[in-house]
């Protein structure tokens, strides 16, 4: 494949992993943040935005590691233990990173970050990547995609929490209840774009 | 088997790769080099830049009261900082007022060290130090009552206010898993700058005071610092009013001492409540100051003495005292020490005897 067409195969990927395969809606990976999370509008952001640095910055690396240390080593089993291992050494680094350059940012991010090491649409979109054999460009546009598509979904959830907090709920679904069954009324509005790009 | 190995040795390393690049990341990037704080504009600090104020300061035995060591849950450890500590943080805004936001109060423990910094600290803080000492003797006062004697060992010898407190370390023992410092008044003659006493009384359940009574003897070293608090004797020659309840008595020894070294001849009337006539003590050492203070007198009042104990001194509560004695309060000074319940009851009864909030200063045991 040359690179032009590898670009708009990653384009589409990419499309298709904010609206068609949102990895939050269709997947539901990553759903203890966005539970807990998505009370307010203002800090939902601030953790996707996160997430979606760390998703595509973490895919690339993962990618790499995969494709020239544990292939030809033949550790393909080790995956998941290899990837969360980068992913934990990369949010450190970055944090460590933010602290010293952009005490403003990282007092915004502030407990977000170290939190996302254990979100497992992270890691999803990483052995996601391996299944389905990306290539680097691919991939990057994947990772972009997917963060962009968890940011999409929890800021529509918080935006519609924000309205639910004046609403007259059943006490029995109040607060993690009530969120599951919007996530799955978004789940299927979101099926609603399948075949967007047939 | 050997490939298993071979794999295993393989990720282990790439993990020990990547802990290695961050150990390196954590000595060049987060290398804040030296910084400099100056503590109300005379006094400069070199330190390592990266950590937090508190300990920075604690390092340097400059002592902030703090009661959670740092954790940024007990809000003590408030320092001024007037530059180059960032925007206030979301851990800190549960512990200040918006008086306190308008006037850069922080908390210490959450000031990172990113520049050189000014802050401001009250500058009896200066003068905490932290000290070594043995308890030379313990003496029942009571039966839940204990005066401890401490002799100072290193630095030799402390000068506090008398009506100020130090902080105990009580250590860890079994049942009690980290170390924690509990607030106690000075007892003691601050003529006599090498020794010092606590008088402690027995807290159910209580962490430090367990560990005075169950496992502190004679012969033991102990670690305390200080002195802090602003309890004290006014400079006025205003007539004063003492009220006390339990080991409340412990500042007004030291305030006693000092009347007595200085010549202070202002008219006090002490005034110390207890429950039973076996919770009274210190009778004598009070009767002693009598004589050697002039225009001092002490009233102590039991609330229902048991059948058969000896007690021929007032009855009932000691604002029930404080109203039989009577006569208009409003030139006079009211200083209280013991439990909240006991301060906020006769905060009530001086006010209704005419003394002003502003002039009653008190020391509540929390």
């Amino acid at each position: 494949m040359n690179i032009s067409s590898q670009l708009w195969l990653a384009a589409v990927t990419c499309f298709a992993a904010i609206f068609t395969n949102n990895i939050l809606l269709m997947y539901f990976l990553g759903l203890c943040p966005f539970t807990s999370v998505s009370r307010e509008v203002k800090t939902a952001f601030g953790l996707g935005v996160a997430v979606v640095f760390v998703m595509t910055c973490t895919a690339m690396l993962n990618w790499l590691a995969f494709r020239y240390i544990l292939a030809p080593l033949n550790l393909e089993f080790f995956r998941f233990i290899m990837f969360i291992i980068i992913i934990a050494a990369f949010v450190q680094f970055v944090e460590m990173v933010i602290d010293r350059y952009s005490p403003k940012l990282y007092h915004a991010l502030g407990i977000f970050l170290p939190l996302i090491t254990v979100n497992c649409a992270i890691l999803g979109a990483s052995l996601f990547m391996v299944i389905r054999d990306y290539t680097f460009i691919v991939t990057v546009g994947y990772g972009f995609g997917s963060g962009i598509g968890w940011l999409l979904a929890i800021l529509a959830m918080a935006g519609i929490r924000q309205r639910l907090a004046h609403a007259r709920i059943p006490r029995g679904l109040d607060g993690p209840g009530i969120t599951l069954i919007i996530a799955g009324l978004m789940a299927l509005a979101f099926i609603g774009f399948t075949g967007v790009l047939g | 088997m050997g490939s298993v190995a071979l794999a295993v040795m393989i990720v282990s390393s790439i993990a020990a790769g990547l802990a290695l690049v961050l150990v390196v990341a954590d000595r060049f990037i987060a290398n804040y080099g030296e910084c400099t704080i100056t503590i109300n504009d005379e006094r400069k600090l070199n330190v390592q830049g990266g950590k937090n104020v508190l300990s920075a300061l604690t390092e340097e035995k400059l002592f902030i009261p703090s009661a959670c060591g740092g954790r940024g849950t007990c809000g003590y450890c408030k320092v001024k900082a007037t530059e180059g500590a960032g925007p206030i943080l979301p851990t800190e805004t549960p512990f200040l007022t918006p008086e306190e936001i308008e006037k850069n109060v922080r908390l210490s423990c959450q000031i990172k060290i990113r520049n050189d910094l000014k802050i401001e600290i009250p500058e009896e803080l200066l003068a905490v130090r932290e000290f070594e000492g043995v308890c030379a003797e313990i003496t029942d006062l009571t039966y839940d009552t204990k005066l401890f004697h401490f002799e100072l060992q290193d630095p030799p010898t402390i000068d506090f206010v008398p009506g100020q407190y130090i902080q105990l370390l009580c250590p860890k023992y079994k049942g009690n898993r980290e170390e924690v410092y509990r607030a106690y008044s000075i007892a003691s003659d601050p003529a006599e700058n090498t020794t010092l006493d606590l008088v402690i009384r027995r807290a159910p359940n209580g962490i430090c005071t367990t560990w005075c009574f169950e496992y502190l003897k004679a012969g033991d070293a102990v670690r305390f610092n200080g002195p802090y608090g602003e309890f004290r004797l006014s400079e006025t020659d205003a007539p004063m009013v003492w009220v006390a309840g339990g080991s409340g008595m412990a500042p007004f020894v030291a305030l006693l001492h000092q009347m007595r070294n200085e010549n202070i001849a202002r008219s006090t009337t002490y005034f110390f409540g207890g429950n039973k006539a076996k919770d009274m003590f210190f009778i004598d050492l009070m009767r002693q100051f009598e004589k050697d203070v002039p225009n001092f007198r002490f009233v102590p009042v039991v609330v229902a003495p048991d059948a058969g104990e000896q007690w021929d001194g007032e009855r009932g509560l000691v604002t029930e005292a404080l109203e039989r004695e009577g006569g208009d309060l409003s030139g006079h000074e009211g200083y209280l020490c013991g439990s909240p319940g006991m301060i906020d009851a006769s905060i009530k009864g001086l006010k209704q005897l005419g003394m002003t909030e502003e002039r009653i200063f008190y020391d509540k045991f929390a």
